[in-house]
């Protein structure tokens, strides 16, 4: 790690690489991002509306629950384990391939740090877009929710609104964006350090995607799970 | 020039690939280094550039001793380096001028005029004109070969290393890269380091040959005293195919 965070060779370089992982790993991620979101939001608005069977129970809960689910797990965590499988086996193939036709030794017989120059710019870039892929993602999970309640009847557009607005915590979108920058390092740097430390041959190349996604959706449950506990069991 | 003193190198599984290896690379010459696959040319060109740690010994440039160094002082040194991998380990995400500016980009202090400059003199020297915007994946083995000397010529390297330059080439472009590297060395008077087991090669650019044999250097020379050894070995290497037998016996 601390190769990687080493001091890069020309600053100018280094922040187009970062521009152009944000463009790689962020911008390219945002059809996947928003077509998951959309139909997550969509799903969860229509088997929470219907199962609230109870008359006693108001119908504008439907909004509220979809918000709070999209804020609280779907949009970091679910997000985060798609990312994993996108981005994490992109950048372990992409890495892992540099490797297995000598440009890492090409870098580093040019006296260049492979480690940095390689992997620190997709971290960063990560780490900087992905809680703008979030924050997208509860906009749209919100939205589908909307769309496909109000379009089966399952939920009046005023409840629903009502519900997305109703006793709303902002400590969670402050909660969801500190899960999404832990995971956006979990999937850049678990899936780098696979793809760098690769053996020869396409096959290994395969086996270091591969673990790279499996690792990285571990730790990200794993981490889930210690930052819940952590950030949501305050006073 | 390159003097190699005492290295040995053994890997973690206890196999020792080289022992005791003592060699002088002589600058405006090319040295080539040959034996056959799993001999341990590959690895000692790769403790000479530093991806390998040497056991024992050490390796001088020039006198510095590049074994005992840390990572900055050898980024230095290298950046007197130019190497030629196998596949030619161009960067596949740039295309052909950018690959060649590519060490420029990060070690000079060129505009980006010079650097283009630069580029298209270093890529018209290796013959590659009209390929600048292609990718790597759109041009033949011999035309990556050659851009990769290009990128290692841009920096106006003092060592040269090329690891099978020849490998999975035909024999005219074999014979057009072997020339291409015995010119560059002697015009900018370079210590060349070749990695091969091609005959071809020996016979056409092999101002030094060193044979590697069970990790050992076990003979050295040039390519007119290679045809005359008696050293066993060496000459069941040397004469394996029926085409180098024929030679041999008109020579005798």
């Amino acid at each position: 790690m601390r190769k990687v965070f080493s001091r890069p060779e020309k600053a100018r370089i280094f922040f187009k690489q970062i521009f152009h992982e944000i463009d790689s790993l962020g911008i390219n991620s945002l059809g996947i991002i928003i077509i998951v979101s959309f139909f997550m939001g969509a799903v969860i608005t229509l088997q929470t509306a219907y199962n609230i069977t109870n008359p006693f129970i108001p119908l504008y809960l439907v909004g509220l629950g979809t918000r709070d689910s999209m804020i609280l797990e779907f949009s970091s965590t679910i997000a985060g384990l798609i990312l994993a499988g996108k981005v994490g086996s992109n950048i372990a193939s992409e890495i892992g391939t540099m490797r297995v036709t000598e440009q890492i030794d090409a870098l580093e017989v040019m006296g260049i740090n492979s480690a940095s120059y390689l992997i620190s710019p997709k971290i960063i870039a990560a780490i900087f877009i992905n809680p703008f892929l979030t924050l997208i993602s509860i906009f749209v999970g919100v939205s589908g929710g909307y769309i496909s309640g109000v379009l089966s009847g399952a939920v009046t557009s005023q409840n629903y609104i009502y519900g997305i607005q109703y006793a709303f915590e902002p400590y969670y979108i402050t909660y969801t964006l500190i899960k999404t920058l832990f995971f956006a390092f979990i999937i850049t740097s678990v899936s780098a350090y696979q793809g760098f430390y690769c053996s020869d041959g396409a096959l290994e190349v395969g086996k270091s995607s591969t673990k790279a996604v499996v690792y990285s959706s571990l730790l990200i449950l794993l981490f889930n799970v210690i930052l819940t506990q952590l950030l949501l069991t305050h006073d | 020039m390159i003097e190699v003193k005492n290295i040995s190198k053994q890997f973690e599984d206890g196999y020792k690939v080289l022992d005791n290896i003592n060699i002088v690379f002589e600058t405006g010459k090319t040295n080539l280094v040959i034996g056959q696959s799993g001999s341990g040319k590959t690895v000692l060109l790769k403790l000479i550039v530093g991806l390998y740690e040497v056991d024992e010994g050490s390796i001088n440039f020039d006198g510095r001793n590049f074994s005992t160094m840390n990572f900055k002082e050898r980024k230095l040194v290298r950046q007197e380096f130019g190497m030629l991998f196998q596949g030619g380990a161009l960067f596949d995400s740039l295309t052909v001028i950018e690959n060649v500016m590519f060490p420029l980009n990060l070690f000079s202090k060129l505009s980006l005029s010079e650097k283009l400059e630069r580029a298209n003199f270093c890529l018209k020297r290796v013959d590659l004109i009209n390929k600048n915007h292609f990718y790597p994946s759109e041009i033949s083995g011999g035309m990556k070969k050659r851009v990769a000397i290009a990128r290692a010529i841009a920096l106006n390297p003092k060592y040269l290393f090329c690891d099978e330059p020849n490998s999975g080439l035909d024999p005219v472009t074999s014979i057009l890269i072997d020339n291409l590297i015995k010119e560059i060395t002697e015009e900018y008077k370079i210590t060349t380091i070749v990695n091969t087991h091609d005959m071809n090669s020996v016979m056409e650019i092999g101002d030094k040959v060193i044979y590697i044999y069970k990790g050992q250097k076990w003979w050295e020379g040039n390519k007119t005293q290679i045809l005359n050894t008696d050293n066993k070995e060496l000459n069941d290497f040397v004469f394996a195919s029926e085409l180098t037998k024929i030679i041999k016996s008109k020579i005798n």
